[in-house]
């Protein structure tokens, strides 16, 4: 762009004057400006409500400071013993899940990305089918039972760790960025598929890894229908899934009903450092993988 | 997005020799095809339920064949037709309002020239795609509830309302929330995809429209949203396949009783009816119902994308 407004002053178009170009570009910054706002805001709120006494909640007084500053819900929250097993039982559930998934996506990937491989239109053919059927919640729900999966971790682990699209990814990923000759170099000297994977592959790959891994993780971080589904015991639900039954199920049918008979206990306060805490492990992953994930969902994208 | 597949080597290339020479790869890719045969292939037999009066106790060899009695019955059904007519109709919305932002949002940010200012905004932009339907529905009470909720606070604190809004709890306000925050939730990330496609655009190109006098929409207009036609078009056809799709998620996570009129859509009539009340066979022809005409809506706007002279999707 820096060429074209280089231009624009050499050649002086009556009409578009630099001003104009410049007045377009500050209303798009206010707009933009205005929607990363909405993005922010929502959260600065939230925490300065989690922080706050009840009662400044309860006189709205609090908007994106708190007020009378208290860690007061955030010790409940820590001290349920509920919410905290969640929490470890969710970190543990999305790490496995996440490796295994990564595991199986390569394993696809990489034969795929190779076109001299036989059969490998029927084999792509083969995944890709269920990105578009799929048989439905009942017949699943069955599957699962007759699997012995009903009521598991592994429910909400094994079923969805290869996911086809992320295959994709890190398909184009593999066909347009790591070079035919250096895998044919390594070849040539020995080396294995296994070990080119493991040594030349993979290095090379970092940005999709990332990404990838970011993808697999955040979507079993968020899910909570599959256990919604599948899983009764308390024990085994992941944490959104909790937070969905505290947070949505105690308010939703009472928002406009009862809200006047909350003043006694205050929940505004609790759900608010409930919210806090579970989407805290996101935020704080959120700056160390951004980086990697343009590029790579830019890579896949472009090539896809 | 697999046209790309096309090139076959014929000639000398047998079974024998492919495997002999590819074995390792052959090897890697079992446990993937393992993945999609046991978790996904071995579901669809569970379809024939479809036609069938299916006894949990009884199991599939108890249960008596139908044929298409369950898909009478459901079209019989109101709260069949009232959820299909509200996920037609949600979907549809969605399509008008959550498709072009991004696109908009991408030619937005492609304009601006300042680069911290642009990087920062993607950033924060993005960070709504990972919060889950939960904490989007969390976040939305806080901000609309009806008394406490800090947009009707600051509405009523100016005077501009004397009463809280119901956003949530009235169902044409509950809609339109609904489905603006499904915009908020999809239009920074989905516009990531058409940022990559605009710069794959010659600069060359905008070079030649200045110089024919085209200032800053008519570049938008005449380069940059032709050079990102096939990016929509792409994602045009993987959204109308979704048509009659349902998110479990988000509907759950927006139901209450007060707006069961619009919420409720075909993922929850599966649900209720399906695991609810245990009426297998109905839920089952409902999913396949939904997933037939998927696929056949995907399969149609690929090929009247191609007629239309674009790449398509398959």
């Amino acid at each position: 762009m820096e060429a074209v407004n280089v231009k624009n002053q050499k050649r002086p178009l009556k009409a578009r004057g630099l001003k104009s170009v410049k007045l377009g570009e500050i209303l798009i910054v206010i707009f933009i400006s205005l929607l990363c706002l909405t993005c922010i805001l929502p959260f600065i709120h939230v925490i300065a409500k989690s922080l706050s006494s009840d009662g400044a909640v309860l006189a709205k007084s609090v908007y994106l400071l708190p007020k009378e500053t208290t860690f007061k819900a955030y010790s409940t929250v820590f001290s349920d013993g509920q919410l905290t097993h969640a929490m470890i039982y969710t970190v543990y559930m999305t790490a496995i899940f996440t490796v295994l998934g990564m595991v199986v996506t390569i394993c696809a990937a990489y034969p795929l990305s190779k076109r001299r491989l036989k059969g490998r239109v029927f084999l792509s053919f083969l995944i890709m089918l269920t990105m578009y059927f799929s048989a439905g919640l009942i017949p699943t729900y069955l599957l699962y039972k007759d699997l012995n999966l009903l009521d598991t971790m592994w429910v909400l682990i094994l079923p969805l760790m290869f996911s086809p699209y992320n295959m994709l990814i890190m398909k184009s990923f593999f066909q347009s960025s790591i070079p035919d000759s250096l895998e044919e170099s390594a070849f040539l000297d020995g080396a294995n598929h296994f070990r080119i994977i493991w040594s030349i592959v993979l290095p090379l790959s970092k940005p999709i890894l990332a990404t990838l891994s970011l993808f697999y993780a955040v979507g079993r971080w968020n899910a909570y229908g599959d256990a919604k589904y599948y899983v009764t015991t308390k024990a085994l639900q992941p944490l959104q899934y909790i937070l969905s039954n505290m947070i949505l199920n105690s308010t939703s049918d009472a928002i406009s009903l009862s809200e006047s008979a909350e003043a006694s206990a205050n929940p505004e306060v609790l759900q608010a450092a409930m919210i806090v805490f579970s989407t805290a492990p996101i935020i704080m992953l959120y700056p160390f993988v951004q980086r990697y994930f343009v590029k790579g969902v830019m890579i896949g994208a472009v090539k896809g | 997005m697999t046209s790309k597949t096309k090139q076959v080597y014929v000639t000398g290339n047998t079974w024998g020799r492919a495997l002999k020479r590819d074995w390792q790869l052959y090897l890697l890719l079992l446990l993937p095809i393992a993945c999609v045969v046991i978790f996904q292939y071995m579901s669809y037999p569970g379809l024939r339920m479809a036609f069938m009066n299916y006894k949990p106790a009884k199991g599939y060899a108890g249960s008596a064949w139908v044929g298409f009695q369950n898909f009478e019955k459901i079209f019989r059904d109101a709260d069949f037709i009232r959820s299909l007519k509200n996920t037609i109709f949600f979907n549809l919305a969605d399509l008008i309002m959550s498709f072009p932002m991004p696109i908009i949002l991408a030619l937005m940010l492609n304009e601006i020239t300042f680069k911290r200012f642009k990087k920062v905004a993607q950033t924060v932009l993005y960070l709504p795609h990972f919060l889950s339907w939960v904490i989007v529905a969390a976040l939305a009470l806080t901000m609309f509830k009806p008394q406490t909720g800090l947009v009707n606070i600051l509405l009523m604190n100016t005077g501009v309302i004397s009463n809280g809004i119901p956003f949530l709890s009235e169902k044409t306000h509950w809609a339109w929330t609904y489905l603006i925050l499904n915009v908020w939730q999809t239009m920074g990330w989905n516009s990531i995809i058409y940022l990559a496609a605009i710069t794959g655009i010659s600069q060359e190109l905008y070079e030649a429209a200045t110089v024919d006098g085209a200032g800053r929409f008519g570049r938008m207009w005449h380069v940059t949203l032709p050079g990102i036609r096939p990016t929509i078009v792409t994602l045009l056809i993987m959204t109308l396949g979704r048509m009659m799709g349902s998110n479990f998620e988000r509907l759950v996570a927006f139901d209450n009783v007060l707006v069961r009129d619009y919420s409720y859509q075909l993922s929850l009539y599966i649900y209720e009816k399906g695991l609810g009340s245990l009426n297998f066979s109905r839920a089952t022809a409902v999913g396949l119902f939904q997933s037939l005409i998927g696929l056949g809506l995907v399969l149609l706007a690929d090929f009247v994308a191609k007629r239309l002279g674009e790449d398509g999707l398959l």
